[in-house]
């Protein structure tokens, strides 16, 4: 999906090359990669070879139906597809967001309709083959950060809609940034052997027996949605683990929770629930859409009703979820909240946790946030949402309602973050103690940019 | 204790030559309310409710200058723009006089600081004042001096004749020679010779500010003093069943649980024990929600004006005509908050049978007669003393802290009782500016020009002020509760959800009916502008729409329509500061928009023009920059109009892009700031000029709030200008432009 | 008994743990500059310095405060001498009722002792999380960078000073 050809992309790795001043042997081992790279290349270039589909005129509003740009306009919010081709606070759509991978860090395209560096040139056709096999109109690979794993259901009716949608965006002109990764990963054709192995048809499967909803939902989730893409744990190679389907995995350093049986949610999410945490953003079960997940949520605020219901009823269904009258009955919170109703003195961390969370996470009815007992984060296996959390809050877009945590960064030191979480942890009496959180806490706060 | 709440005595006698009875304009006064029938001969501004002119003015034998207002610091400049006028009549600097405000036992009655009436009004009353005392020094240094009056000049407080001999104002002040009855007409300093009025003089009370100084009733600590928090019901007019005060009794500090019928609050001997205890015991109460639920949002403004409502038509010109270019619209308006930064408190005294209060409440006066009727005292035995509060922008919370710590200070005698709300307290229980809907059919000629207009708005009351004790919450909370008043109209030319219902613009035929509606599903009072922030933002938003229809450029149609030659400069400022004829091609997703009016149109008169950006595939509007022009008669401190200006337009924005309250049909839901949204700084516009027109000689004119409505309605022009789509209901949030404008 | 460095002074604080700095600095220690506006981390009304950073002193309760060094408005100047915020602020007549400012002037403070140069973007994003309900923000940002101008103007004397010699 990067704009830079091979040529370019050589280029880079020439001049970092040049940069290392690497010693003899380094020489050495870099003589036989490269010549391995040569043979393996003209092994790869007859199977990896795509042709270059022709440009057309970008086509003008009218060529589609107000309806099909209306229903793009809902696929693209559900797809995020802003998200990451946007910077924040740019035009939309215009590219240039670094996106981190654990091979290095790729640049979002401009998906506007300019001809020069969008994909004003773009064919319909050309358009479908990239969203549902990663190809580019020029017929270089695109890397699998954009979901095509996902994409590759997506049906010809909103692929067509999404085209629609792209095309009627104002156009803006602003060319990709080249891709940082080191070699072999910035070489596309790899890519080819990549969708070899995992790239397949069958994501999602319609079943008869299940309802309406939940097969339109199974359709956007698995799909359009991709929410397999963090909450699914991937193999070494960057792709989603097929044995662990919705088992949790992670994004922009976010643990994304599993959505399976697995979940660590305290009380199993209802189908209700799902739907009021991701149309509105609330859910007071459970917790708020923090991190990555955060605009997400914002996006499905642009999505009809319908379609967030059918999400919310297959991604209950992934972990089973109970009916209503079960979930009531489901275990709550062990102890009963004592912190603000206190009539002894508290010191330390319990201090702490009194002044600074108890005014909102107390569980007492009335208050304002989740009962930091039920939270999500603080019953999760690995600590770093909560710490993220705690370390920046929680901020809506400027203007807007939405759950408003204050940062924490600048109020506590990384000991009393960390006695503080295991400390509300150990009240939600659920799960043993993290291990060395404070380092964590320390390296999560390190590697954040101070403002 | 009684040292703490000094006697009227001690506090007025202070010391000086010149013993003054402040109480004979004060009570009668407070009898008749601030805008009672004028004596004869009709006295200017507040003279007319207290005529003896040291109830203005107080000069000690030491030539110590006092003033006094029964107008109180908003956050407005008031005593700024107060001070100047006095020092500049006088010819006393103005670090050498002190300025008392609002205050039962020592200053006079002056109503309700509201309405920008400050300066029409108190300023109007010591500027005359001023004068005549001054005039009457001088007359009685001349003689002192056997000079005649022509050859004495005045410096400083003191009186100087050309051949050098002098006398201070405080050696002329005995016999209670300033204990008399203010004349009707002063003879003023000539405007040009002024050297404090009309500059922009830095405000007294910022130092303060600025460094931690006690500045407000928040920050008033009395020795003794302990805190109270109330226990509000979850919902409007639930009772309270049931509540176990045992087990909060004994929580550190505490000192009291007090109840009275559904009123429920603790007392304890620290702030955040009290805090503390407030959550438990709230823990403990059991509520039984009134039975009245709340009406559907979705469908609210249909739902208020099926309500019966009372109409008056306050404008009936011509006849209504028609033409072949006919044209009609509505616009909504949400409830919405005056959202004070810090929220409403009070400290209260019950001690040897009478009760001191300190508030930022806007009217001393009347919520001293809200407040003897709540404890059962005569008026005479309670005393309420202004300090200022968190800026205000109408009644908000203020009052009703005030009762709440009447009835905690009268349950624990001795001691000072502090009361302060929480966050969402004051989101939930502020009385909000209530939601209007208008409606407006207009015919043009074949010129374009409007030959008739037809025009109605619906509304609640806005004000629900105290009052009665029953205008409290306290007061509809106790056991015996008082009865709440019944909603009144602001009559014209004031107005309330009227004012500024009728075009300022020349039009023969009109129309304009007022729709008042008494039910009020949600608590409803004044808030900044008043139903002008709404009328003049349907006005405006159809004038544009009109100047379309007619092809003629916006500020072009106004000017077509406007008479008036202050209006005609004001708009004509506002344009050409914007440079509005200059318009170049504005990039995609950008627009501007001008709207003007008079406020209340009599008070100052004010335009703004803006240019915006919306972001299309949102809909969020991103105000870039606003340029407004203000003409408020004689500018007493130009820079304290522009400060006034400023905020008003960027608090407008506000209103206009982000804020609602929400509710669901048992209580309200936008409990916060992270639920009621307003504007910060990323969204504060890249600039904000204020161009102010000065009027020597002319009355002054209140300005607080003239820039609410023009800022509303030139954001709506500038989105339509920008976008092609007229919004007609706010918030113009980017949900609401995002489906106006479509993908 | 909880020890706390206020403006540079140590100070004994006897209240429960739990209780938030706000509260104690405004009635334990009589500092009137920060102020009780939401109590939720929304507004920025209390915000003082802890060890140099802008923080919401209504969520810091005190047990988190042993050892650490809290600076307040009153540590940065008195009316007569005001430090360099401080008279800007007055300078621009940068307050309508002022109840936020003290708290802006904090938060603006946490950002001129790290840098004295920042664009609009920077200092409009950094100011964000405070809110002014009397629309003063143009003058509070008119202040923040005419105090940064002073501050730079003043740092460049000696500078000169040196290069010269
Ligand atoms: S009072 Fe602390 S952020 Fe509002
Ligand atoms: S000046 Fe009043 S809230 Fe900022």
């Amino acid at each position: 999906m990067s704009k830079p050809d091979l040529a370019v992309s050589d280029n880079s790795r020439r001049n970092r090359g040049a940069d290392r001043k690497p010693g003899r042997w380094a020489w050495r081992g870099l003589a036989a990669l490269v010549a391995i790279a040569v043979v393996a290349g003209a092994a790869f270039a007859a199977i990896a070879w795509r042709p270059e589909l022709a440009p057309v005129v970008t086509p003008a509003r009218a060529a589609f139906a107000p309806q099909d740009i209306e229903t793009g306009a809902a696929l693209a919010a559900i797809g995020n597809c802003d998200v990451c081709h946007t910077v924040p606070g740019g035009k939309f759509y215009a590219g240039g967001r670094a996106l981190p991978t654990p091979f290095g860090t790729i640049y979002a395209t401009n998906i506007t309709p300019d001809p020069a560096t969008g994909i004003g040139r773009w064919s319909e056709e050309a358009f479908r083959r990239a969203l549902r096999s990663g190809v580019a109109r020029d017929g270089h690979h695109l890397y699998p950060v954009f979901p095509y794993d996902h994409f590759i259901d997506v049906n010809d009716g909103d692929s067509h809609a999404l085209y629609a949608f792209l095309m009627t965006r104002t156009p803006v002109e602003q060319s990709a940034l080249p891709n940082d990764l080191p070699f072999p990963f910035n070489w596309r054709p790899v890519l080819a052997l990549w969708k070899a192995l995992y790239l397949h048809h069958g994501g999602f499967k319609t079943e008869a027996a299940q309802s309406a909803d939940w097969n339109r939902g199974g359709y956007l989730v698995e799909g359009l949605a991709h929410c397999g893409a963090c909450h699914t744990p991937r193999n070494a190679q960057g792709a989603e683990r097929r044995d662990r389907k919705f088992a949790g995995g992670s994004s922009e350093g976010w643990d994304a929770p599993a959505l399976n049986q697995t979940s660590p949610a305290p009380v199993p999410w209802t189908r209700e629930q799902l739907f009021a945490y991701l149309r509105r953003g609330v859910d007071d079960v459970h917790g708020a859409p923090a991190g990555p997940m955060a605009p997400v949520v914002h996006n499905l605020a642009r999505v009809p009703d319908a379609d967030v219901r059918a999400i919310a009823t297959y991604v209950a269904s992934i972990a089973d979820a109970p009916s209503p009258a079960a979930a009531a009955n489901a275990p709550t919170r062990p102890a009963a909240p004592t912190t603000v109703t206190s009539t002894t003195e508290l010191s330390g961390a319990a201090a702490i946790f009194a002044g600074a969370c108890g005014g909102c996470h107390s569980g007492l009815p009335g208050a304002s946030a989740v009962d930091i007992a039920r939270s999500t984060a603080i019953n999760a296996p690995d600590p770093r949402n909560a710490i993220r959390v705690v370390l920046d809050g929680i901020t809506p877009p400027p203007g807007e309602r939405g759950p408003l945590m204050p940062p924490f960064a600048g109020a506590f030191t990384d000991q009393q973050i960390a006695d503080v979480l295991s400390y509300a942890r150990a009240r939600a009496g659920r799960h043993p103690a993290w291990n060395d959180l404070g380092s964590q806490v320390k390296a999560i706060r390190q590697g954040q940019s101070k403002t | 204790m009684t040292t703490l709440a000094p006697s009227r005595r001690q506090v007025v006698a202070g010391g000086g030559a010149l013993i003054v009875s402040i109480s004979l304009g004060a009570t009668r006064a407070l009898a008749q309310g601030p805008q009672a029938a004028p004596p004869t001969p009709p006295l200017p501004g507040s003279l007319k409710g207290a005529p003896m002119l040291d109830s203005w003015i107080r000069i000690d034998a030491d030539g110590a200058v006092t003033v006094f207002t029964g107008k109180a610091e908003l956050g407005q400049g008031i005593k700024t723009a107060l001070l100047q006028v006095a020092s500049e009549e006088l010819g006393v600097a103005m670090p050498r006089i002190k300025l008392v405000t609002a205050d039962t036992a020592t200053t006079p009655d002056e109503g309700y600081t509201s309405g920008s009436q400050s300066m029409p009004n108190s300023a109007t009353a010591i500027r005359n004042a001023a004068a005549q005392v001054r005039e009457i020094l001088l007359a009685r240094a001349a003689e002192r001096l056997s000079v005649n009056v022509e050859r004495l000049k005045i410096r400083d407080g003191i009186m100087i004749a050309d051949d050098g001999s002098s006398v201070g104002f405080g050696e002329l002040v005995g016999n209670e020679v300033l204990h008399v009855a203010a004349q009707p007409t002063s003879r003023f300093k000539e405007p040009s010779t002024y050297t404090v009025v009309g500059k922009p003089i830095a405000r007294v009370d910022i130092p303060a500010k600025v460094t931690g100084g006690v500045a407000y009733v928040h920050d008033l600590r009395l020795p003794g003093m302990v805190h109270a928090r109330v226990v509000r019901p979850p919902s409007y007019g639930a009772r309270l069943a049931e509540v176990d005060p045992g087990s909060v009794e004994t929580m550190p500090g505490v000192l009291k649980v007090v109840r009275d019928g559904s009123f429920l609050a603790v007392i304890a001997g620290r702030e955040y024990q009290a805090v503390q205890a407030m959550w438990a015991l709230a823990q403990t109460a059991r509520w039984i929600d009134a039975k009245q639920e709340l009406p559907d949002q979705a469908a609210i403004y249909d739902y208020l004006k099926k309500l019966p409502s009372r109409d008056t038509t306050i404008l009936d010109r011509g006849m209504i005509a028609s033409s072949s270019s006919v044209h009609s619209a509505t616009y909504h308006r949400p409830y919405q908050m005056h959202g004070a930064i810090g929220p409403a408190c009070a400290v209260a005294l019950y001690a040897d049978d009478s009760l001191t209060v300190w508030s930022h409440g806007q009217g001393m006066f009347p919520l001293r007669r809200a407040l003897a009727e709540l404890v059962g005292l005569p008026p005479d035995k309670v005393r309420c003393i202004h300090m200022e509060g968190s800026g205000c922008y109408g009644h908000n919370g203020a009052d009703d802290a005030g009762g709440d710590a009447a009835l905690l200070a009268r349950a624990l005698p001795g001691r000072p009782v502090r009361v302060q709300w929480m966050r969402e307290q004051e989101h939930t229980l502020e009385p909000y500016g209530p939601a209007m809907t208008t409606g407006v059919t207009a015919a043009l000629d074949r010129g374009g020009n409007i030959i008739s207009w037809q025009y109605d708005v619906w509304s609640n009351t806005h004000s629900t002020r105290p009052g009665p004790a029953g205008s409290l919450l306290a007061g509809l909370a106790v056991a015996s509760p008082f009865p709440a008043p019944p909603p009144a109209v602001i009559p014209q030319p004031e107005g309330g959800g009227d004012r500024n219902a009728i075009p300022i613009y020349a039009i023969p035929n009109a129309q304009v009916v007022h729709h008042f509606i008494p039910d009020m599903p949600l608590r409803v009072s004044a808030m900044r502008a008043l139903g002008a922030y709404m009328n003049v933002f349907s006005i405006e938003s159809f004038m544009d729409e009109l100047a379309k229809a007619a092809g003629v450029d916006p500020v072009e149609y106004r000017l077509n329509h406007l008479d008036d030659a202050r209006a005609r400069a004001v708009v004509r400022m506002a344009a050409e500061k914007f440079d509005w004829r200059a318009r170049s091609a504005s990039p995609r997703g950008r627009g501007r928009g001008f709207a003007f009016a008079r406020y209340k149109n009599f008070a100052a008169l004010c335009a703004a023009a803006v240019e915006v950006e919306v972001e299309h595939e949102t809909g969020a509007v991103r105000l870039v920059r606003a340029v407004a022009a203000v003409d408020s008669g004689q500018a007493v401190n130009p820079d304290g109009i522009k400060n006034q200006i400023e905020g008003g337009v960027i608090q407008a924005a506000s209103w206009t892009l982000f804020e609602q309250v929400t509710f669901d049909r048992r209580q309200i839901t936008s409990r916060d700031w992270s639920l009621y949204p307003i504007l910060r700084f990323q969204a504060v516009p890249e600039r904000v000029e204020v161009h102010v027109i000065d009027r020597p000689g002319q009355p002054f004119l209140g300005t607080g709030e003239a820039a609410a409505g023009p800022t509303a309605a030139a954001i709506a022009n500038a989105v339509a200008d920008a976008t092609g789509a007229r919004i007609r209901e706010l918030p113009l949030t980017r949900q609401r432009v995002k489906a106006a404008i479509g993908v | 008994m909880t020890q706390i460095n206020i403006n540079g002074r140590t100070r004994e604080v006897d209240a429960d743990p739990a209780t938030p700095l706000l509260y104690v600095l405004r009635n334990d220690l009589e500092l009137n500059g920060a102020k009780f506006g939401c109590g939720l981390g929304q507004c920025g009304a209390c915000t003082v310095l802890v060890d140099g950073e802008a923080v919401f002193s209504c969520l810091l309760p005190l047990a988190a405060l042993d050892g650490r060094a809290v600076t307040t408005v009153e540590g940065l100047g008195t009316p007569e001498e005001p430090g360099p915020l401080q008279r800007a602020f007055v300078e621009e007549q940068a307050a309508q009722c002022g109840y936020c400012i003290a708290g802006m002037i904090m938060r603006a403070q946490a950002l001129l002792a790290r840098t004295r140069t920042f664009s609009e973007q920077d200092l409009r994003e950094h100011m964000q999380p405070n809110l002014c309900r009397c629309g003063t923000h143009m003058r509070i940002l008119r202040a923040v960078r005419r105090a940064a101008a002073a501050m730079r103007a003043a740092e460049a004397v000696p500078l000169r000073k040196e290069a010269a010699r």
